[in-house]
């Protein structure tokens, strides 16, 4: 039992971090639809680079570069110069798809750096707990942390507030003196980067290697997660751990259901499609009027400026 | 002189997107110009080569002209995947359980992927005009849902004779292959052709030619003016999004019946994603879909040929793709930067 | 400390939006900045509060030259505004939206926040509740949080841009006395305003802008006339008219009640007859858009009948509407009347009777170029609707009324045109009253008011104030009405 928690948790850490990281860059009102081919590119990029300098590190780096500049370029082009993100980051989910397969061909099957194994002395040794939270690597450990800074960050802060803000009402925002555009283009960026390093994560520590499947279907996943979750940091991370509970029930299932294992890890998004259309339902809406200390956790709106551009005059 | 200037921005794209590809080249360690040079001859430099291109433009043209009524709408249809896996999973069936001769197939798979492809695609609609999921996340579900479907097909209830294979199904019957001409002893595909330029023609007369075009372009333009002229916005979406997956789901019958010659888990060919860059690029207008789509077409056969001759990875060809797609927007933007849009009304109390 | 405002200029395109504004404010003292829509009242708001930058001109605040370039640099001066639609965060708490952009520590420390809100409030005479949700608030509350909020930061100059709107007569109490308060310690308050009696009643100090300019500046009490004569420029009397035809009621309201966001309209009964002209006059927010839009079949009444012809309409969907002959032209041409992208031709097409499938381009061409001739449109069949000029894009609007209207509601027809445009709209609409068609139309333009209208019925804070025949009245008491006083 603690080892299949174990693997779950594991199994997620690297789409915890992505989700984190887009639900930052939608909280401040800008959608990366680029997640699929982020992900992939940078799983490449972390990989190919750890693989010539020989460090995993260097390699998570490389990705994070990777993952802003993507970014960059949603926010950039939809800021400066109008365009729709929804366009260019469907489009940059291809073209950054098919770089990672083209630039990534030749190290397919090679063997790279990988992030070593770090239990918690102490900690680890708790039973069944120290096995399931304390027994893991850095990535896991970072996407704990990617959880809680991200959560602390959004509503015990004054930056948290002030993003919430700008992706709720801009011209409000604004009018307290914030600047939206600048704020906006960092924190996209910043998603970004943490994007970049899920894809690491993938190649780099729970799949090891690269090939063109590695990271299939996950960044389109990563969105539904998002919205599935509310937006919000705690209820995005549940997401995930569902998400990756689903993968490795449909691993251990496989034996029994052949045909189930291909089909498994394609039912989530339909099941995410279903949980949006319940949660956007009165029903759901009326248990957050219930318990409006959970109102947060509960509530399921979209940041209300989110895809638009803020234009002063 | 004044047509020149305004492809100017467009031409200056598409060279720097060339030379980016140049360099991309050139970093994976490969000749760049002999590189583009087999793009060419990959495509068109034999009868058959030029047949097989041809043959990938029919679902590209068909596909391209569903995404061309839907964003008309003004609707991301993501879903168009998907409908061209349901459209060839109908024709599919078609083709596999019904006797008869080619003359009477034909028509009946090419209906059955219409009928496959607009159902899925009315799926996706319905949950956008009555369940407020965005087209963009229902279609991309729908997506997964079909491509889920397609490997239980294949590899449960149609299996193989003999061992389950991802590789297909048992291929069809010769009636039910969509016939070529023998002419060259490599058969043309003259038929899939045809209806992709139909279905683009047919698309370009609807939008241009009939009212129901005239307001579906209305509707996407400006919904609440739409409205209050009296035109039932939410009918229309959803004939939108019918027309779009019937389309869509024809060339997946194509996909099924003149390509494959059977049920594959890829039986999309990624021509749904590839039609959206070509609408992109297209403007969604559908005067330019045809040499865009041949263009991509080209890049996209002639690029296997890199993998064969150089051992580099065929995706090189979407990444031209892409880039083109993403400097010409970019180049678009940036010139209209330069001539600031009328304020109009625009005055303030 | 006084706020001194030198030639202010700021554009929008064409439109001179602010056109050398120059006043002084005294510190401690409540100043009334009074002018009807479109005066440039917020404009020049916005400029103080740092949303717009000022094309060119000082703001002096203290002997002190700004330089406002962005809200940041107002708040940083001590200058703070309320919108008249407070820009509140509407999914967030009281205590959220109070916080939100103030300057502190990395770590929001809510208790310490919450007993700042309680403070201030207090101080202030407030009430409010920290963990309500801002889209629970009435306008008027709303408006306290921001006063608190503003107040907290520090502000020395505080611009209320219209914030009667909206709220209810005890809220309007409360804030007027708080604006006293306010002024008592020694701030300046800038009362952005068109209602004449609140002005009178509650400003030390009166500007009056028309056209982006400052017409008139004094101490108050000054005179209504006065006020109303430099709000709205000179009066046109009107020259004797034609009786309306009495026909048969058009529409018949009775005792209906309408509810639309924060615009409430209670119990209001009007009849229309065929080819009468109605005229709606009062000022944004009053309650004649209200009414147009339920007479269009967009809101439906919370109580009351509403008929045309006889027909009773109060569950009808717009387009029953539509088929019941009620014609509805939006104030927002391009917003809610044209689509952008869309040629005359094919909107004419979009109007015309023809049901056929297939679009005759050429008959379609030349049917446009009739209409464009018809009525003098300077565009050509080709033409997208976004490249018209305002005023060509109302003939266009007209050009595509059914032949056969038996209502026709519109709003702000002549806004944003030139006389020679305006006189031309209304000669054509005109025409259609000997086929029996009425109109109802709402405008901020006495002028074409008193010109057009059979009857007048002026709305004031939701309700119909007063209902005066056209040949009975005139500018100066229409004045009065729309700024909520009989004249005396």
């Amino acid at each position: 039992m603690e080892a299949t928690l174990n693997s779950i948790i594991a199994a997620a850490a690297p789409l915890v971090i992505a989700t984190m990281g887009e639900t930052i860059t939608e909280k401040s009102g800008v959608v990366n639809l680029s997640l699929e081919g982020s992900l992939r590119l940078s799983a490449m990029t972390g990989f190919v680079v750890a693989f010539w300098v020989g460090n995993a590190l260097v390699g998570f780096a490389a990705a994070a570069v990777v993952g802003a500049m993507i970014a960059a370029i949603i926010a950039s082009t939809s800021i400066r110069l109008k365009l729709n993100q929804i366009a260019v980051g469907f489009v940059l989910t291809l073209l950054a798809a098919d770089l990672a397969s083209f630039l990534g061909d030749s190290f397919v099957g090679e063997r790279g750096p990988r992030v070593p194994a770090l239990p918690i002395p102490v900690l680890s040794d708790i039973p069944f707990i120290g096995k399931v939270l304390f027994d893991h690597d850095l990535v896991v450990y970072g996407s704990f942390l990617a959880i809680a800074i991200t959560w602390w960050v959004f509503y015990r802060t004054r930056a948290g507030l002030n993003l919430q803000g700008v992706g709720e009402r801009p011209e409000g925002a604004f009018a307290r003196g914030i600047n939206v555009n600048t704020l906006r283009f960092w924190y996209t960026v910043l998603g970004g980067a943490m994007v970049g390093i899920a894809g690491a994560a993938y190649s780099l520590d729970v799949k090891l290697g690269w090939r063109e499947t590695l990271t299939l279907n996950l960044g389109w996943i990563a969105l539904a997660i998002v919205i599935f979750g509310g937006w919000h940091p705690l209820r995005v991370a549940f997401g995930a751990y569902l998400f990756g509970a689903l993968q490795v029930l449909a691993f251990h299932l496989q034996d029994v259901f052949p045909g189930l294992a291909q089909v498994l890890p394609i039912a989530p998004f339909p099941l995410m499609i279903l949980a949006l259309v319940f949660v956007y339902s009165s029903g759901f809406r009326r248990i957050g009027d219930r318990f409006p200390r959970m109102r947060n956790l509960l509530g399921s709106e979209a940041p209300a400026a989110l895809g638009t551009v803020f234009e002063r005059e | 002189m004044k047509a020149l200037r305004a492809a100017t921005p467009t031409l200056v794209s598409l060279v720097a997107a060339l030379a980016f590809g140049v360099v991309l080249l050139l970093l994976a360690g490969a000749p760049p110009f002999e590189a583009l040079w087999l793009l060419v001859q990959g495509s068109f430099g034999s009868a058959s080569k030029v047949s097989a291109t041809l043959l990938a433009w029919s679902p590209l043209l068909l596909a391209s002209a569903g995404l061309v009524v839907t964003f008309a709408a003004g609707l991301w249809n993501i879903g168009v995947e998907g409908q061209i896996i349901v459209g060839a999973i109908a024709a599919s069936w078609v083709a596999r359980s019904f006797p008869g001769p080619v003359w009477v197939i034909l028509p009946a798979t090419i209906l059955a992927g219409a009928i496959g492809g607009l159902i899925w695609a009315l799926l996706a609609g319905a949950l956008k005009t009555y369940g407020g999921v965005h087209e963009i996340f229902g279609g991309l579900g729908l997506d997964f849902v079909a491509a889920g479907m397609v490997v239980y097909l294949v590899l449960g209830p149609w299996k193989r004779t003999g061992v389950a294979s991802t590789s297909g199904t048992d291929i069809f019957r010769e009636e039910a292959w969509m016939p070529g001409l023998d002419a060259l002893g490599t058969g043309w595909p003259v038929i899939p052709v045809a209806l992709g330029l139909a279905s683009v023609l047919i698309v370009w007369l609807l939008l241009r030619g009939t009212r129901f075009g005239l307001r579906l372009k209305a509707v996407g333009r400006n919904p609440r003016s739409s409205f209050l002229l009296g035109i039932p916005t939410n009918r229309y979406v959803l004939g939108a999004f019918a027309i779009g997956g019937a389309l869509a789901g024809i060339a997946g019958t194509v996909q099924a019946t003149a390509f494959h010659h059977k049920l594959v888990p890829s039986i999309s060919g990624g021509y749904g994603f590839l039609g959206i860059l070509v609408v992109l690029l297209a403007s969604f207008s559908a005067a330019w879909i045809a040499p865009i789509a041949l263009f991509f077409v080209a890049i996209s056969v002639g690029s296997t040929q890199l993998d064969l001759r150089l051992g580099l990875d065929s995706a090189f060809g979407g990444v031209l793709q892409g880039v083109i797609v993403l400097f010409v927007m970019i180049g678009g933007a940036w010139s209209a930067r330069r001539s600031p849009v009328s304020p109009a009304a625009r005055g303030e109390p | 400390m006084a706020l001194e405002i030198r030639d202010i200029h700021k554009h929008f395109g064409s439109v001179r939006a602010s056109d050398g504004v120059t006043f002084v404010v005294e510190d401690g003292s409540l100043h009334g900045i009074l002018g009807e829509n479109g005066a440039g009242k917020s404009t020049l708001m916005k400029i103080l509060s740092g949303f717009y930058e000022a094309d060119s001109g000082v703001v002096d605040l203290d002997g002190e030259v700004l330089d406002l370039r962005s809200p940041a640099d107002a708040i940083q001066a001590g200058i703070g505004m309320l919108h008249q639609d407070p820009l509140v965060f509407l999914p967030f708490t009281v205590l959220d939206n109070f916080v939100l952009g103030s300057p502190g520590p990395v770590r929001l420390d809510r208790s310490s926040a919450r007993a700042e809100l309680e403070r201030v409030g207090s101080e202030l005479g407030f009430r409010l509740d920290p963990e309500r949700l801002a889209r629970d608030l009435t306008v008027g509350e709303r408006q306290q949080l921001e006063i608190t909020r503003l107040m907290s930061l520090g502000a020395k100059v505080l611009i209320f841009d219209e914030p009667t709107t909206g709220i209810s007569a005890t809220q309007r109490i409360q804030l007027f006395s708080t604006l006293h308060n306010l002024a008592e310690d020694g701030l300046i308050v800038l009362f952005v305003s068109h209602k004449l009696e609140e002005i009178e009643q509650l400003c030390d100090s009166v500007t009056v802008i028309r056209q982006g300019k400052v017409v008139f500046e004094a101490s108050m009490p000054v005179p209504s006339e006065v006020l109303v004569e430099k709000m709205f420029g000179k009066i046109f009397v009107d020259e004797g008219r034609e009786p309306a035809p009495l026909g048969a009621p058009v529409l018949e309201l009775s005792q209906v009640t309408l509810e639309e966001g924060t615009t409430r309209v209670e119990d209001l009964s009007l009849d229309c007859t065929a080819g009468e002209v109605i005229g709606l006059a009062g000022l944004e927010g009053s309650g004649q858009r209200t009414l147009l839009r339920a007479c269009a079949g967009l809101l439906k009444p919370t109580s009351g009948h509403l008929s045309v012809d006889g027909k009773n309409l109060d569950n009808a969907s717009y387009r029953d509407h539509l088929a019941a002959g009620i014609h509805y032209l939006p104030a927002g041409r391009l917003e809610e009347g044209l689509v952008e992208g869309i040629s005359i031709a094919e909107h004419l097409v979009l109007t015309s009777d023809d049901t056929s499938f297939f679009i005759d381009w050429d008959a379609a061409d030349e049917a446009a170029q009739q209409e464009i001739d018809d009525y003098s449109i300077n565009g050509r069949p080709s033409s997208p609707a976004e490249v018209l000029s305002g005023g060509n894009q109302q003939r266009l609007l007209l050009a595509m009324i059914p032949d056969e209207v038996r209502l026709l509601l519109l709003e702000h027809p002549t806004r944003g045109l030139d006389v020679g445009s305006a006189a031309y709209v209304w000669q054509r609409l005109l025409e259609r009253r000997s086929d029996g068609t009425s109109i109802v139309f709402a405008s901020a333009d006495l002028d074409e008011l008193l010109r057009y209208s059979d009857r007048i019925v002026v709305f004031f804070a939701g309700a119909v104030f007063a209902v005066r025949s056209a040949v009975d009245t005139d500018g100066e008491e229409l004045g009065y009405l729309i700024g909520g006083k009989e004249r005396a």
